[in-house]
């Protein structure tokens, strides 16, 4: 016990060295169009799950970190060419995406994905639906041969089948179940698909400390139940077993 | 109401409407410097100078300016690092390239990842400037360098007649006569470059077409003390009205510049002028 003790204490020196020599200040990279996960409030900061649970594992992990925001189009090329150190912006973790950059271990688990029309009796294989481009929703459309209809945001997504644009939208159900509260024109429809392998966050296949600090750190919330805490809080997706 | 209005976004979306100002007021006379610079280069008598400006003018005129923005931004802050960092780490063992990622040392990188956000929001907008200034400094290059030509062939003759070396008779008879005949083409420059500005948006800017999509997107009451609908439309009218009124001024103002500038000017315009005075 004592000499597990040891280890582990000697890990997060050598880790805390090594960070401290790689990164002053982590710059955590988000879309803040995505509530609950990421949003701006009405102060014009990064708000949401994302927000809290980062700066909880910026703390846990003893790192100073700043917020960015950037376009979700161009998320993975600036991560890429270093404009900032990770992205934490409701980011499923799926092969393609790891073939460019890495991806943490997950922070909520892979959930059911919806689809939102103007009525419940619209099948979303026979008309066109509307997705955020670069998703994984996007890309499950695609796939299935049905008609897509790519925007550059979420709102877009929603705007297109209100306007009739679009037959039905398909998005994470915590988005849409935030969006379509206190209206009435879009309803939830029963058909949900899983897609992904839950949320995690894109850090640079090079920064293999900075993974390794924030998984110990995701680890230690999944393990003391505030990461669960954090999910119910915000309601983004099923909390870990 | 009023307390809608002054929330940190909205001031975020006042804020905005100064960065665009500020982009052309700065933007403006660098990229006429280059363009006057482009233009000199491009008449210039000595041909690797001359090829150099007629090649500038050609390729940035001839590139898409939203390929140019997306290209050339990231290609320009790249550069600037790597020079950095073979300046201060020239004992960095592993290769900038690694995989899809770009890598330098930590105190190369432009600028600081330890500095403030309001530097990196300043650097961004720096590079944002310079991009635009070397976009419209080509075209400026071309209507600068065909307005030179257009000076009276006669005028010319009379200043060496006069016995005026070259650059006497460029600065002295050329440069004060061509701007009647450049500022058609630079009025219209001016106008596009107005409407170019949401452009900044492409390069991570936050400009006000960033704050108008942001503000007027639905919001629900779970997340904000503002609950409403979606309002992008009313936002964007904002913008409408920003542009339409911005290009007027510019109009009326650009018509007195050329009044100003036609005065005793060999030209069909500068005649009448004339004709009506007396």
């Amino acid at each position: 016990m004592k000499n597990l003790i040891m280890t582990s204490a000697a890990l997060a020196l050598t880790a805390g060295m090594a960070l401290a020599d790689g990164h002053s200040v982590v710059r955590m990279g988000t879309e803040g169009a995505y509530a609950p996960w990421n949003f701006l409030n009405d102060a014009g900061e990064v708000d949401g799950f994302e927000r809290e649970l980062g700066d909880e594992l910026c703390a846990r992990a003893e790192l100073t970190c700043e917020w960015v925001t950037n376009e979700w189009d161009s998320i993975i090329p600036n991560l890429v060419s270093g404009n900032y150190d990770t992205i934490i912006a409701g980011m499923s973790i799926t092969d393609e995406r790891d073939e460019v950059i890495d991806f943490t271990q997950e922070y909520t688990p892979a959930d059911p994905t919806s689809f939102a029309a103007l009525s419940t009796d619209v099948d979303p294989a026979a008309g066109v639906v509307a997705a955020q481009t670069g998703t994984i929703q996007a890309a499950y459309i695609a796939d299935q041969g049905w008609t897509l209809v790519e925007f550059a945001t979420p709102e877009e997504t929603l705007a297109a089948v209100r306007a009739g644009e679009a037959d039905a939208v398909f998005a994470d159900d915590s988005f849409l179940a935030a969006a379509l509260e206190g209206q009435e024109e879009l309803v939830m429809l029963e058909q949900q698909v899983t897609l992904g392998g839950g949320v995690g966050m894109g850090i640079r296949e090079s920064d293999t400390e900075l993974k390794d600090a924030f998984n110990a750190a995701i680890t230690s919330m999944k393990e003391d139940g505030s990461l669960n805490a954090l999910i119910e809080k915000w309601e983004v997706a099923s909390t870990f077993e | 109401m009023a307390c809608y209005l002054t929330t940190g976004k909205h001031m975020g979306f006042y804020v905005s409407f100064g960065t665009v100002l500020l982009l052309l007021a700065i933007t403006a006379p660098l990229a006429l410097s280059f363009g006057f610079g482009g233009a000199m280069a491009a008449r210039s008598p000595f041909a690797p100078l001359s090829w150099l400006g007629k090649t500038y003018i050609a390729i940035v005129r001839g590139v898409p300016d939203i390929a140019f923005f997306l290209f050339f931004v990231i290609a320009l802050d790249q550069g600037i690092e790597v020079l950095r960092h073979y300046a201060k780490c020239p004992d960095w063992p592993d290769t900038i390239r690694q995989g899809n990622d770009f890598i330098v040392c930590q105190q190369a990188k432009m600028p600081l990842g330890a500095a403030p956000q309001w530097v990196h929001e300043t650097y961004g907008f720096m590079i944002a400037v310079f991009t635009f200034a070397i976009v419209f400094g080509a075209f400026a290059a071309n209507v600068i360098f065909g307005a030179m030509r257009a000076v009276p062939k006669a005028q010319l003759e009379t200043a060496e007649a006069y016995g005026m070396t070259r650059r006497q008779t460029f600065w002295r008879i050329v440069v004060p006569q061509m701007w009647v005949y450049a500022l058609p083409g630079l009025g219209n420059l001016w106008m596009v470059l107005i409407k170019a500005t949401p452009l900044l948006f492409l390069l991570g800017v936050e400009d006000i077409v960033y704050w108008a999509r942001e503000l007027g997107g639905t919001k629900t009451p779970r997340f904000t003390d503002y609950p409403h609908g979606d309002w992008r439309m009313w936002y964007f009218l904002v913008l409408l009205v920003f542009y339409l009124g911005f290009t007027r001024v510019s109009e009326i103002v650009l018509d007195r510049i050329m009044r100003r500038l036609t005065k005793g000017q060999a030209t069909a315009a500068g005649e009448a002028q004339r004709k009506a005075a007396a």
